[in-house]
């Protein structure tokens, strides 16, 4: 009994040591955004002006990262699910190398990636210069895990008899793919929708050689106000980024979760004795 | 697409082969016709190509250039299987994951357009039908395999499809639940009169559900009959050993009698070079004291199981199968003498 009692306080306090490992610098990095200033410590009072400051200095970065993050889900949308089910229907060689050659601009350095796209289209400088030279190589970058995802669940399932017994009932290429491979991938396609739109928001070292001053994301904002202003202004930044970035997972973790059906006969007797 | 549904369908394929991409012959060219309302079995190991001919039947596979496949006398070959109108069961059922049981069901009517007050009528009819009412609304991933067994089979009848296509539909099941089932389906395709494939490599199921069955091996038809010409006639020694238990015994003919190294035989088969006759278990029996008999030998082992008893017999070096009465109480090594019915001998 004690020694169960002791392992129990045990495991708890080690599970409280590590969320506070996670959680203490997230929470004190905000309350600095939200501290009078920061060198006195919290005696000096609680003030929104950093964040209101933070507001109106860099506003247009969070909206171009919110707009880029919504773009880059769309196009990985687009682009990702009908090759994911491509590659689930084609278990080739090419389908492995293709796998294996869209995972590539994730391990490489995200520098490198940022410097072959200047490379190879600095050129063009309307594109160049626009918002979409920063979506393209979040495009590049967050492909992978959107095919990944969405290709995991599809080879879970046996996509093709699945598809023959709708095709024998009557349904053409885009009821089948429409009726039972997109629903049947639904949580592939949120688990991936997930890492995009969290990748997107996030992403700085591409973004960093991507960026022009006029198309500045957060997290290019965040390091400048970090390197150029007060440690308060940087922390409000986080706060911010932080208010925006929650809702948003916690609304895409409430879609995973099963639907209930629709569909009930309404001669149906749920109390009737089933035959084995 | 569907001109009267009333009316059962007759398949033909004409010299229909398939090669696949990576050059495996499945199937040797085959000419199949399968009359209106007739249920069909093609029967036979794995990799006989029983299977590809059914999908070439049901429109999934195309057949090599110059096979041709017929719904009564219209031309099909080149139409996909979504136009052909045909019930499709699997051997893994391919319930869809994201729909209820109804919602299966229902799908191919979805399909269709057909009215919603329509729909559920006829998904409520073809629930009662297979007597799953209740789990009308529940998943599949919270239904057993039977009842997946019995969604599948509704869900291909609900839209009246022209031809009910069955692959392997009991092999995941359990023994006893297959042979429910195999009554079921067999009760259900008399009465709806329906044209229906059905692939198996279970010789019970072919016997007990095929009006006409089909044995193949290696891509070509070994032997084509109904269930009592192949078990009785079978045309080769493959379809022979496939079908059953057989005996086989080695002799020779001597003046109307077949001697082997056991006894002898009646046989009035006719003349020619017999070197084998062949026989069913059922066609031996351990003779009684005192009985005239044909062959002897001494028991290798009984197998009891159940309502009869299985003898082994070592006859003079050939092992013999008999069946014997469930009460039966032979000890091995014994030494016992068999009685062959002559009607059941066979030379090929």
């Amino acid at each position: 009994m004690t020694t169960s009692r002791f392992l129990f306080t045990l495991q708890l306090a080690f599970t409280l040591a590590v969320c506070a490992f996670l959680v203490v610098p997230v929470v004190l990095s905000m309350l600095a955004g939200l501290t009078a200033n920061y060198l006195v410590g919290l005696s000096s009072g609680l003030t929104l002006r950093w964040v209101i400051e933070v507001w109106s200095g860099y506003r247009d970065t969070i909206f171009l990262s919110l707009g880029i993050s919504v773009a880059c889900l769309a196009v990985t949308l687009a682009l990702g699910v009908p090759t994911a089910y491509l590659l689930a229907r084609s278990r080739n060689r090419l389908a492995r190398l293709i796998e294996e050659l869209l995972v590539l601009p994730v391990a490489m350095p995200g520098l490198a990636t940022a410097l072959a796209l200047i490379v190879t289209y600095g050129v063009y400088r309307g594109f160049r210069t626009s918002w979409t030279f920063i979506l393209v190589g979040h495009v590049l970058f967050t492909l992978a895990f959107m095919v990944r995802s969405v290709l995991a669940v599809l080879s879970a399932i046996d996509l093709k008899t699945l598809e023959e017994g709708a095709a024998s009932l009557g349904a053409r290429f885009g009821q089948r793919f429409f009726h039972i491979v997109l629903p049947n991938c639904r949580n592939g396609i949120l688990a991936g929708s997930l890492m995009v739109v969290t990748l997107s928001m996030g992403e700085f070292n591409m973004t960093w050689l991507l960026h022009t001053p006029y198309t500045k994301t957060l997290p290019v904002g965040l390091a400048d106000a970090y390197a150029s202003l007060r440690l308060e202004i940087g922390s409000a930044y986080t706060l911010i980024f932080f208010l925006m970035i929650i809702p948003l997972l916690l609304g895409l973790q409430a879609l995973s979760r099963p639907r209930p059906s629709r569909f009930i006969p309404d001669d149906s007797d749920p109390t009737a004795e089933n035959r084995p | 697409m569907n001109p009267d549904p009333a009316k059962p369908l007759a398949i033909r394929l004409q010299s229909c082969a398939k090669t696949f991409d990576t050059g495996v012959r499945a199937l040797e060219p085959m000419d199949l016709a399968i009359d209106a309302g007739e249920t069909l079995v093609l029967l036979g190991p794995s990799g006989c190509g029983k299977t590809t001919t059914l999908r070439l039947i049901a429109g999934l596979e195309r057949p090599d250039p110059g096979g041709k496949v017929f719904f009564d006398d219209r031309e099909v070959t080149r139409e996909s299987i979504e136009k052909r109108n045909v019930g499709m069961v699997f051997q893994s059922y391919a319930l869809f994951p994201n729909m209820t049981v109804a919602e299966n069901i229902g799908y191919g009517l979805r399909i269709r357009r057909v009215p919603a007050a329509g729909q559920r009528a006829r998904v409520s009819e073809m629930l009662s039908m297979m007597r799953i009412e209740p789990l009308a609304d529940r998943r599949v991933d919270q239904i057993s395999g039977g009842q997946r067994q019995r969604v599948a089979l509704a869900r291909a009848l609900a839209v009246q499809p022209r031809a009910l296509l069955l692959d392997e539909p009991l092999t995941s099941l359990d023994a006893q639940l297959r042979e429910t089932l195999r009554v079921e389906i067999n009760l259900l395709l008399r009465r709806l009169g329906i044209t229906t494939v059905y692939v198996t490599h279970d010789q019970t199921e072919a016997m007990a559900l095929g009006d006409r069955i089909i044995v193949m091996s290696h891509g070509r038809v070994a032997q084509t009959g109904t269930p009592r010409e192949i078990y009785h006639h079978p045309a080769s020694a493959f379809v022979a050993d496939f079908i059953g238990t057989m005996n086989r015994l080695p002799g020779e003919l001597v003046g109307g009698r077949f001697q082997c190294a056991c006894g002898s035989l009646p046989w009035s088969g006719g003349n020619g070079d017999i070197r084998e006759l062949l026989f069913r278990p059922e066609d031996v029996r351990i003779a009684d004291d005192g009985e005239d008999a044909d062959l002897s030998g001494t028991v290798a082992a009984a197998f009891f199981v159940g309502d009869r008893t299985r003898v082994l017999v070592d006859a003079a070096g050939s092992q013999l199968v008999a069946e014997s009465p469930a009460r039966c109480t032979l000890q091995v090594g014994q030494a016992v003498r068999l009685r062959v019915d002559a009607r059941g001998l066979l030379a090929l």
